[in-house]
């Protein structure tokens, strides 16, 4: 339950990271969160990371959405 | 920008449809758990693409619609002592309690506000050191570790005027209740995307070990939300009933270790009520002994009445299916959308709230 | 039923305003030039119609990017008048000031009333000032009426929408809401998004000169397009039908209503206009609306239809459908 928005870190200042969702910018706590690097996408919720996305994880959602399309 | 969520292309959308469609055989009630997977249902209008076969159902993940009378009522209570700010997500502002809520007491002049992170009541503690902030927490495990990083970061920091009241519960027992009646009539669960990218898969694993019934942990794309009832309805085929993840982008089978220990070191799990489903073991979080100095509910004497539910509230059938939104004598007299008795009218996409505004 | 006592949700725009003014003031109020509650009042002198209307600016930050409570005060009153097709003569600004505000600052805000109005072509006729004590405001109000003549032939009215009339709008939505919660630094978001505060009287003239016979108009202020496109849909007594894939809303704003679980439909905008325009002068408005600078981006996002009347559907960006209702309180950010 719960909003939890993918955003870019632009910056990381020990366990605050500035990440970047569209333009919009927020400060958010790497407390929860290991191996955050600046250019690393992280899934945000009440101003934590909770999860580092992993971009091959991404790529393949759409690989699998592909093949169902394609089969 | 992000291929992480641009992915709902009308094409793709198309061809899970057809998919979904060839695999609807007969009729099935799905529940999404999660009041975020109801809004974002109601705002794709999913609804209105799926074969009429398949029923959507609002489950109990939405602190708006659980959170009962009495926790309003003290938290209300709280922002009228003296010296007392109180801070809590937006969700809860509009939530009735048994005379007011948040926001009309807001307009009275208490000091309430919203925020939309523990570490805001954090520095509004140690911004104002001559109130007493108390932050209202709700939600379940996807906002409790962050809590608890929060409450652990205002003891490192030394905030001596932070304190918290928790109304914080956790998913799986009251899953567990829902199935518990033999006469459930729930198919598969589609589960919390972000509950589970703290909590993983093994929690859920009752679902399909002791009640034979499937899930897929979702996200919350329309296009996510598709597709886990796409490999509900393959499970269906297949006969199998197992806990899958759908979105995998972000769930990570063992969850978030880190946060689950951090959430575990300051919680302990308590026994907590739920506005339409009564008492749940093990199913609320409340500050460890060594935490005591925070706890809002120890520290200041406000007590904390159970009111029951409202008699006639049918809300624990309707969640479980066992009865519909007409068959509660509260529906439509004593509960409406705008003065409502149980969740599946407080949420305005339960099932009762949509009865009343769209009909059967 | 009303509250026994006023809410900030009562001033929010949506249903709670509505019902403010139609449970509370109506009753006292209420006369056949009032009730239709249009954004201004048709008053007729002989054989001219004159439009009156009056608005209060309690903004807060007084000065924000894309404008400041002067412009603010200036285009709010512009456009209204326009909203009903009057071509403005004369407005009036009155400023009820906090003992300490800061001359500089009033200076910064009276060169932006000038400004907003120069751009729009109306003078600010009259006025009055009033010091309160410290506390008693914060800062600066601003009130502000405007007088306008309505063309003879010009007939636009929240309840003349008729099916087959095509909405247009003339830009995204959200910028005011969302560049006025950034300037106020609130819930930790920086960005760079500004209000659209602008006035649009001068592109309305130049629309009902290609087309006298619009049908419907309004800016989508508080509440946002959702509560304006249902109140036109109630009080024409029609059905309407929009595209979320027409509507355009800036990444930006996109990104602060995915942080906060916010509805862009319910954005207050306030350089924003919709309007409902007879299918068969549809694509010259559109053209003439692209060729003005407050136009560039708009677009054809739906249409007035026989069925389903009294609601607004949306077709959403997978091609399903969803109720638009009215926003009924203020949107709090959400976490759930």
């Amino acid at each position: 339950m719960c909003l939890g928005v993918p955003g870019k870190v632009v910056s990381i200042n020990e366990d605050i990271a500035e990440v970047d969702f569209g333009g919009v910018r927020r400060d958010v706590s790497l407390l929860l969160c290991t191996g955050v690097m600046e250019g690393d996408y992280v899934l945000v919720h009440v101003g934590f990371a909770i999860q580092r996305l992993e971009k091959e994880d991404a790529m393949e959602t759409l690989q699998l959405l592909e093949e169902f399309i394609r089969g | 920008m992000n291929q992480c969520n641009r992915i709902n292309t009308v094409g793709n959308v198309d061809s899970m449809l057809m998919g979904i469609s060839r695999l609807t055989d007969r009729t099935f009630r799905f529940m999404e758990v999660c009041g975020t997977h109801t809004v974002s249902i109601f705002r794709s209008g999913i609804k209105s693409l799926l074969p009429k076969e398949i029923e959507l159902v609002s489950g109990p993940g939405c602190p708006v619609c659980v959170t009962p009378v009495a926790e309003i009522d003290r938290a209300i209570s709280m922002a009228a002592l003296k010296d007392v700010t109180l801070l809590t997500f937006g969700d809860l502002m509009r939530v009735p309690g048994t005379s007011s809520s948040l926001s009309k007491e807001r307009a009275m002049g208490k000091d309430i506000r919203v925020i939309t992170s523990p570490l805001d009541a954090l520095e509004a503690a140690a911004r104002e050191p001559e109130r007493k902030v108390v932050f209202f927490g709700v939600g379940f495990e996807t906002t409790s570790p962050a809590i608890a990083a929060s409450v652990k970061e205002a003891r490192v920091r030394g905030i001596s005027n932070f304190y918290l009241l928790s109304s914080q519960r956790l998913i799986p027992p009251a899953m567990k209740i829902l199935l518990s009646s033999k006469d459930a009539k729930i198919d598969g669960f589609i589960l919390p995307g972000h509950v589970s990218v703290i909590i993983g898969k093994e929690p859920y694993s009752f679902i399909s070990d002791e009640f034979s019934l499937m899930g897929v942990i979702t996200g919350f794309e329309a296009l996510d939300i598709l597709e886990g009832i796409y490999m509900l309805l393959c499970q269906n085929k297949e006969g199998r009933s197992e806990i899958e993840v759908q979105y995998k982008r972000a769930v990570k089978e063992e969850g978030n270790p880190l946060a689950l220990e951090i959430m575990k070191e300051v919680f302990k799990t308590v026994s907590a009520r739920w506005r339409g489903m009564g008492m749940i073991p093990g199913s609320g979080m409340a500050l460890r002994e060594e935490f005591k100095e925070m706890d809002a509910a120890e520290i200041f004497d406000i007590s904390c009445e159970d009111k029951p539910d409202a008699p006639g509230c049918l809300c624990g059938e309707i969640l479980q299916g066992i009865k519909t939104p007409k068959e509660c004598s509260l529906f439509g007299t004593r509960c409406t959308p705008q003065d409502p008795v149980g969740p599946c009218m407080v949420s305005s996409e339960g099932s009762c709230a949509a009865f009343y505004k769209y009909g059967g | 039923m009303m509250e026994k006592n006023i809410l900030l949700a009562h001033g929010a725009g949506g249903r709670l305003s509505h019902d403010i003014v139609t449970e509370l003031f109506l009753p006292f109020l209420k006369n056949e030039i009032l009730s239709p509650l249009d954004d201004s009042a048709v008053l007729t002198v002989e054989k001219t119609r004159l439009a009156l209307t009056t608005d209060s600016y309690v903004v807060k930050p007084l000065f924000f990017p894309g404008g400041d409570i002067g412009r603010l005060s200036i285009c709010g009153t512009i456009n209204d008048l326009a909203m009903v097709g009057a071509k403005p003569l004369g407005i009036s600004a009155a400023f009820i000031l906090e003992e300490g505000f800061s001359v500089e600052a009033l200076e910064k805000i009276l060169s932006s009333t000038k400004n907003a109005a120069m751009e729009a072509d109306v003078m600010v006729v009259t006025g009055d000032t009033k010091v309160v004590e410290r506390g008693a405001v914060e800062g600066l109000f601003i009130t502000t009426s405007g007088v306008g003549i309505i063309p003879e032939g010009v007939d636009v009215k929240s309840s003349h929408a008729t099916p087959g009339d095509v909405i247009i709008i003339n830009g995204p939505i959200g910028d005011h809401e969302i560049g006025i919660l950034l300037a106020r630094g609130e819930f930790s978001l920086k960005g760079q998004i500004k209000s659209d505060c602008a006035p649009l009287g001068k592109l309305v003239q130049k629309m009902l000169k290609a087309c006298p016979t619009i049908h419907a108009m309004r800016d989508p202020t508080r509440g946002g397009i959702g509560t304006v496109l249902w109140e036109i849909a109630n009080a024409s007594d029609v059905g309407i039908m929009v595209d979320e894939e027409e509507i355009m809303i800036h990444e930006e704003v996109r990104g602060v209503c995915d942080l906060l679980g916010f509805d862009p439909y319910y954005l207050a905008n306030e350089g924003k206009l919709v309007a409902f325009v007879p299918r068969e002068d549809a694509e010259r408005v559109l053209g003439i609306m692209r060729a003005d600078p407050l136009g560039r981006d708009s677009a054809i996002i739906g249409k007035v239809v026989d069925q389903n009347r009294r609601k607004v559907l949306l077709k959403t960006h997978i091609g399903g459908h969803r109720l638009l209702e009215p926003l009924s309180s203020v949107q709090f950010p959400r976490i759930c």
